[in-house]
């Protein structure tokens, strides 16, 4: 199975400090992945590494079956390129309508241009108020986001990073703030979509990853300590030690 | 930029939400296409009241109608206009775009310098070939030249005409030149600052030391530009010395109510669609917009051109008016006052902004012209033309205390809308991102 993305011996320092120290990581193109770590081992210099935000000193990040190098395209660009990433605070659009939201995020051609010359296709909208639909926002398209609840925000978001239909979605912390069911929706809804993309988790609430129940890497001071599955890599007595034994 | 196509992806099914009961998808209104019209009521007003403001003038100036209006006060009402004009290209870079751009004034005077340097040599010339025609020899190409060289060029000891004048003679290069220095120069300021991620207070700041810079550089007397004395007589058509000002100052009228019409329109249209979505989305939380996919500063670049490129015509159809531009237009405090203007009025929307520049550069004119009563306190007597700027300084803190959505607001209240209010919280995901106070319309 060719990885999605590959990232490979990438190192990054913040004033001689370490936050990232000759990490590897892959991913398959359907595959859901959790990383796990304590209080800063570089679970979100990570993420900034792989959306474009954060450049590595040293290391290689590469995308598709073409091995395509991130490291030198702009945050649009690899967002373009079909990474998606999903903050931990909910991040809408507050001053627009929930559909205004939908339709920026909507795959479309992203020049200025092309902005300027953008229609809304009978498909495009009939795409729009599927996603409304599916996460409950039916009724709300014509409402500012900023009106919404803190959990209908979650869910706009979800469906704005679906509209743009990525290959591989990046999710920081999604339980953060969730009731018990919303994380089981939120579980639900992350393993039936990493049927058909990547998906990667970083969470650091232990009984989340386990309803998630896939492959868990953990990250200890920005490289990786140990893979596999949770109760295998709960078992590694290095981890035990630095994250679990840690009360 | 490289931008790879990813295979499509296959449709997936998810699981019910919360609210989402099963419901399939409802069309929904919110996404119904909508007329032009529809999306911009305002649009049909800004017109009308714009026609019946044309026809009214029209009626009253001295041209064609009872002459009880001034010629001066038809060029004021038309150079407000003008700065009707740089305000709407201000309310689109600053209150959709979120760039705090304190230089747009400098792009509407390079447009006033540009059509300036038309207006001076082409009437300098008549002025030079009909004293020369009384000698018993035709005039030779150089002579003229040289007679032209003297007169524009005395004020500042020379005779030469300078590099930069080499187009002067076209109107149509010199109406080219209206668009492209202003255009040319946003491209190259915005391509670095945009480039390098400058944002906020900062860019402020360099739009201040950019528009400084060039009034000190204009300045000078070998500029080329006539240093401090500027570029005057521009009031004069070239070829229509037989015409009298009342019917140039309404034709000049009615042409900068046709720009402004235009312009309305047109950025009326432009932010109505995705684009503007994107412009506010980018003002909102630039960081977002990018992880959407949208190269941020690539829209940024293209507004400030845009807008610098609409702020050169504003300023190539005021200074007509005017008579006489020199670098003092420049000067920092000028770009001070368009965004106090747009502040005033109110961002973030495009009558707001007109608003908000005719009200107080009427305003100011009308202070300032020292028609304004004086009062007396015994002890002190306020005269305006010194105390309005301190008035207009306390309604700028006290708009943006107090009405941050400018007299436009008060549109709303009859509308009944409301902003939700975020008690200044952040709206990005990162530190630093745009404050209520910064992004609120």
């Amino acid at each position: 199975m060719s990885a999605l993305l590959e990232v490979s011996g990438v190192s990054v320092s913040f004033d001689g400090f370490k936050a990232i120290n000759n990490l590897s990581f892959s991913i398959g193109p359907s595959e859901l992945r959790a990383i796990i770590g304590p209080n800063g081992a570089g679970k979100t210099t990570f993420m900034d590494i792989v959306t474009g935000k954060t450049k590595p000193n040293s290391g290689s990040v590469t995308w598709g079956e073409k091995g395509q190098s991130l490291l030198t395209m702009s945050e649009a660009a690899i967002a373009r390129a079909g990474v998606g990433r999903k903050f931990q605070r909910p991040t809408v659009f507050e001053d627009q309508t929930v559909a205004e939201n939908l339709v920026l995020a909507l795959k479309s051609p992203r020049s200025p241009f092309a902005a300027l010359l953008f229609a809304l296709t009978g498909e495009g909208r009939r795409r729009v108020e599927a996603l409304a639909a599916q996460v409950g926002l039916t009724d709300a398209l014509p409402r500012k986001a900023g009106e919404l609840s803190h959990g209908q925000k979650q869910w706009l978001e979800i469906a704005m990073l679906l509209a743009q239909e990525p290959l591989l979605l990046l999710v920081d912390e999604p339980a953060a703030g969730m009731t018990l069911a919303e994380r089981e929706l939120t579980t639900a809804m992350l393993v039936e979509i990493a049927k058909t993309r990547a998906v990667v988790v970083v969470e650091h609430d232990m009984e989340f990853v386990r309803r998630l129940d896939c492959r868990v890497t953990v990250l200890h001071e920005g490289s990786v300590l140990a893979e596999g599955t949770l109760d295998h890599v709960t078992k590694i007595p290095s981890v035990i030690e630095v994250y679990l034994g840690r009360g | 930029m490289t931008d790879t196509t990813p295979p499509a992806a296959p449709p997936f099914t998810l699981p019910k939400y919360p609210g989402g009961t099963g419901a399939g998808p409802r069309p929904s209104a919110a996404l119904t296409p909508k007329g032009f019209l529809a999306r911009n009521p305002s649009v049909l007003w800004f017109l009308l009241a714009l026609a019946v403001l044309t026809v009214a003038v029209t009626i009253l100036s001295p041209a064609f109608g009872m002459g009880s209006m001034s010629t001066s006060f038809v060029k004021t009402l038309g150079k407000t206009l003008c700065l009707c004009l740089a305000a709407l290209a201000m309310d689109i870079v600053w209150g959709y775009t979120g760039i705090l751009s304190l230089g747009h004034m400098a792009f509407f005077a390079l447009g006033g310098y540009m059509i300036g340097q038309w207006l001076m040599y082409a009437r300098t010339e008549e002025i030079v070939v009909q004293s020369l025609a009384t000698s018993p020899i035709p005039a030779t190409a150089q002579e003229i030249a040289q007679g032209v060289g003297t007169q524009i060029f005395g004020v500042v000891g020379g005779s030469d005409i300078p590099l930069i004048w080499s187009f002067a003679h076209s109107l149509p290069a010199q109406l080219a030149l209206v668009v492209l220095v202003p255009g040319l120069l946003a491209f190259l300021f915005g391509w670095l600052a945009f480039r390098s991620r400058v944002t906020g207070v900062y860019l402020s700041i360099l739009t201040q030391a950019m528009t400084l810079a060039l009034s000190l550089y204009l300045f000078q007397n070998d500029s080329g530009l006539r240093g401090n004395n500027g570029l005057s007589g521009l009031q004069n058509l070239p070829g229509l010395a037989e015409t009298s000002q009342d019917l140039l100052s309404i034709w000049f009228f009615w042409a900068s109510a046709a720009a402004l019409a235009l312009a309305y329109i047109l950025l009326a249209w432009a932010i109505s669609g995705k684009f503007g979505s994107v412009l506010r989305a980018i003002r909102d939380d630039e960081a977002r917009v990018r992880f959407l996919g949208y190269p941020v500063e690539g829209y940024k670049l293209f507004v400030f051109v845009i807008t610098a490129v609409i702020c050169g015509l504003a300023g190539a159809l005021y200074y007509p008016q005017a008579g006489i531009i020199n670098p003092a237009e420049l000067a920092p405090i000028a770009s001070i006052y368009l965004a106090v203007w747009v502040a005033i009025g109110g961002r973030g929307r495009l009558y707001g902004s007109v608003i908000g520049a005719a009200f107080v550069s009427l305003l100011s004119s009308w202070f300032t012209g020292g028609r304004a009563p004086s009062i007396p306190l015994g002890f002190y007597t306020i005269d305006w033309v010194d105390w309005w700027q301190v008035l207009l300084g306390l309604s700028f803190v006290g708009v943006t205390l107090w009405a941050p959505k400018g007299i436009g607001g008060l549109f709303d209240r009859f509308r009944g809308l409301r902003t939700p209010d975020r008690k200044g919280a952040p709206l990005g995901p990162d530190e630093g991102s745009l404050q209520e106070q910064e992004a609120v319309e």
